[in-house]
């Protein structure tokens, strides 16, 4: 476990409003004749730090990328932000530029620099004026501490740092959702902390989150509702206090049991 | 071992080591031969072997460099010459056929007193090329376009050019180098005219002709643009059709009427009077420019989803690919006429282009593939996740990493294009190669003459084209953007 659970968060900050944010309702996917997602029912609420947890190939990074439509659904519905995602490409395009992602791998443009990374959507998407979202991205890149590399290639950072890049890259899109897809699983651990702590500080500023990662203290710091998934289904949800300390389901016990037993 | 392990751990670094520079290695040249010629067995043998290869095509062909003939006027006044200096058996290169033919494996048959048009027409392609070529370092832009103006004008005097058209390249030329000073993203405005003006150059005619073309693309310019506002496709559409429409409707009568009265002409060049350098640069540059663009749009086409797009692009792709260069140069030459209304006259230069650029793009389309597959599948998902759409993700992240990964094959294929200009003599037209050198043999005077020819074109076409690939090395080095 990494030293984010010893940080003091302060949770009376993190209110949960009941707007909702995201409805998934009824959901399946298939892969080819694999059924990936199965009966998938969840909303989030705005303000809810959700970490989705569970074994490789359980359909957990499948769901979030659902949900800005990286992958295509087959039945069921997904509402982000009151917009249903369907496949008219101009609510996908909306939707896309409500939420931000960060992937596991980073995923940044190695041929623009750190700012121009920052500053493309929001330029060629958004139509901000290229000073003004200058401005932007220097905030959010101080935001995430990296303003001196502002000028650099991807390719010159370290993979803490890159991670943070794509973080303030999201950001810059000014998302009311932030989907997060293993931010840390490709870092070495003493970069973890540092992609950790900018997640937390997120949180505390009252994003909407949703965090598929196996960094079980960052969900027992920061979420307010842990979901477990085996074989593409919701197995078990509950707040982290609950799933850690007393887990219902077999399947989460052995989970457990297994990722925090050494 | 154990007992030395046991000492060993136990410890606790107190101060950390400072860098060191590196042990001197041998050096000098003697380590160098050593370490690359002579490291082993193996290597001295091919080394020795090599050596041998060396000296025996150096001694083999040094007599007949060494006994070159400059000055002569027929092949039998060069051998006698060489008899007369070097003994009766002597053998030599009889250089004269190229100091009195030069001119003919350049410009072809164009008009002797009209070397100039093509002359500055090359100079300003330079003029065209340096922003798009060198956009990104300033130092080689200035060197370009100071060299090229310079030569342009120097060469220029040499052939005769009428003072107006000194006075216009000189403007022109020098214009550049300054403008590029100033603020170089301006120049593309020239690189973006060039074509028209140096068709109107080369051949000549009225330059309404030309300005009539200019109209129709700037009014579907303008349809797209008031367009564009109610969907991107439609704008295309409207832009496409409108240009299309003009060129095809208006632009033809327009340019005569204009002419008639306000007359605007330069001596028309045919393009039968086109040979040489002059036709194989020709069709080489229109080729390289068209089947770029042409090639990224098959690329794209063939890894669409859109079933039809997709088959299309693979059945034009395969079929082109599929034949040979020949083929289509013939099909331009003599098929063409039977499917075209009778009496259209349609530029064999221009089919050959449109031939020869098909034939490159689907060459292109699959090298470009190639760098669209060694993107990571990431790189297309950030770009979505972000919210751009097909053709912003594809312009802005996509493609400028895919194509630079793609360099050196596209380069190929532009050398391999520009050298497969020579083929045109098949369908008649003079190359430098084969065409122009018959014709030179033809004189009685030259009959007979086949190694100095051939090293000359062989040497302008090796010039050109290793220019061209140390370009792309440099381009490549200049795009590197890790490890710096």
């Amino acid at each position: 476990m990494t030293e984010t659970s010893e940080r003091q968060i302060d949770r009376s900050q993190m209110q949960v409003s009941d707007e909702v944010a995201i409805e998934i309702a009824n959901m399946n996917k298939w892969y080819g004749t694999f059924h990936v997602l199965r009966d998938i029912d969840l909303t989030v609420h705005r303000g809810e730090r959700i970490v989705i947890a569970g074994p490789s190939g359980s359909g957990k990074s499948t769901l979030i990328r659902c949900i800005n439509r990286l992958e295509e659904h087959q039945s069921g519905r997904i509402v982000v932000d009151g917009i249903e995602l369907t496949s008219d490409i101009k609510n996908i395009d909306k939707v896309r530029s409500e939420v931000g992602m960060v992937f596991q791998h980073f995923n940044l443009f190695p041929h623009l620099t750190v700012l121009e990374n920052c500053t493309l959507a929001p330029i060629w998407v958004r139509k901000v004026p290229r000073k003004q979202a200058e401005q932007t991205a220097m905030r959010f890149l101080e935001k995430v501490k990296i303003p001196e590399q502002a000028n650099k290639y991807p390719g010159q950072l370290s993979g803490g740092q890159q991670q943070r890049v794509a973080i303030a890259r999201s950001l810059c899109m000014q998302p009311r959702i932030m989907l997060f897809d293993e931010p840390t699983s490709a870092l070495d651990p003493e970069m973890i902390k540092e992609v950790l702590d900018t997640m937390i500080e997120l949180a505390e500023e009252g994003m909407t989150m949703i965090c598929v990662t196996h960094e079980m203290g960052f969900a027992q710091a920061v979420a307010n509702r842990v979901i477990f998934m085996d074989q593409g289904q919701i197995v078990e949800q509950n707040s982290p206090k609950e799933f850690f300390n007393n887990p219902k389901s077999e399947r989460t016990k052995l989970f457990l049991s297994q990722i925090l037993g050494h | 071992m154990s007992e030395l392990h046991a000492q060993t751990v136990p410890f606790v670094r107190d101060t950390m080591l400072p860098q060191q520079p590196p042990p001197n290695r041998e050096t000098g040249a003697l380590h160098w031969l050593r370490a690359n010629l002579f490291s082993g067995p193996i290597n001295t043998i091919l080394t020795i072997l090599g050596l041998l290869i060396i000296w025996f095509l150096v001694s083999h062909f040094w007599d007949w460099f060494a006994h070159s003939v400059w000055n002569a006027e027929s092949l039998t006044q060069c051998r006698e010459i060489i008899a007369a200096t070097w003994g009766e058996d002597a053998r030599g290169a009889c250089w004269a056929v190229i100091r009195e033919r030069w001119h003919q494996y350049m410009f072809g048959f164009y008009p002797r007193e009209l070397y100039f048009r093509p002359i500055i027409a090359f100079g300003f392609l330079f003029v065209a090329l340096a922003p798009v070529l060198f956009s990104e370092s300033v130092r080689i832009r200035r060197i370009v376009l100071i060299v090229a103006a310079a030569a342009t004008l120097i060469l220029s005097v040499m052939v005769g050019a009428p003072l107006p058209w000194l006075v216009f390249a000189a403007i022109v030329m020098i214009g550049a180098v300054v403008v590029a000073e100033r603020n170089a993203p301006w120049l593309l405005i020239f690189s973006a005219l060039y074509p028209l003006l140096g068709v109107w150059m080369l051949w000549g005619g009225s330059a309404w002709g030309e300005l009539s073309v200019l109209a129709s693309v700037a009014l579907g310019w303008l349809a797209w643009r008031l367009s564009v506002r109610i969907s991107p496709l439609i704008a295309v559409i409207a832009g496409v059709a409108v240009t299309l429409a003009l060129l095809l409707f208006v632009a033809g009568d327009a340019a005569e009427d204009l002419q008639s009265l306000i007359p605007l002409d330069i001596t028309a060049i045919d393009s039968d009077q086109f040979g040489g350098f002059l036709l194989s640069i020709t069709i080489g540059v229109a080729g390289i420019a068209l089947s770029l663009p042409l090639g990224i749009i098959l690329a794209l086409a063939r890894r669409s989803d859109m079933f039809l797009v997709n088959k299309l692009a693979v059945v034009f792709i395969e079929f082109i690919r599929g034949v040979p260069l020949i083929t289509l140069l013939f099909v331009a030459s003599l098929l063409l006429n039977y499917f075209l209304p009778p009496g259209t006259n349609f530029d064999i230069i221009l089919r050959v282009i449109i031939m020869v650029t098909i034939f490159a793009a689907a060459y292109m389309a699959e090298v470009i593939r190639g760098g669209l597959a060694a993107l990571p599948k990431g790189q297309y998902e950030a770009a979505d996740a972000l919210g751009l759409d097909y053709w912003k993700a594809q312009r802005l992240i996509i493609l400028p990493q895919a194509l630079k990964i793609s360099i050196p094959g596209i380069v190929s294929t532009f050398i391999g294009m520009f050298k497969d200009t020579t083929l045109v003599v098949f369908v008649g037209l003079f190359d430098p190669l084969k065409g122009i050198s018959d014709f030179v043999r033809a004189n009685f005077a030259w009959k007979g003459v086949y190694w100095e020819p051939f090293i000359f074109t062989g040497a302008i076409f090796f010039i050109i084209c290793f220019s061209m690939s140390r370009y792309s090395m440099y381009l490549e080095r200049r795009l590197q953007r890790d490890h710096r």
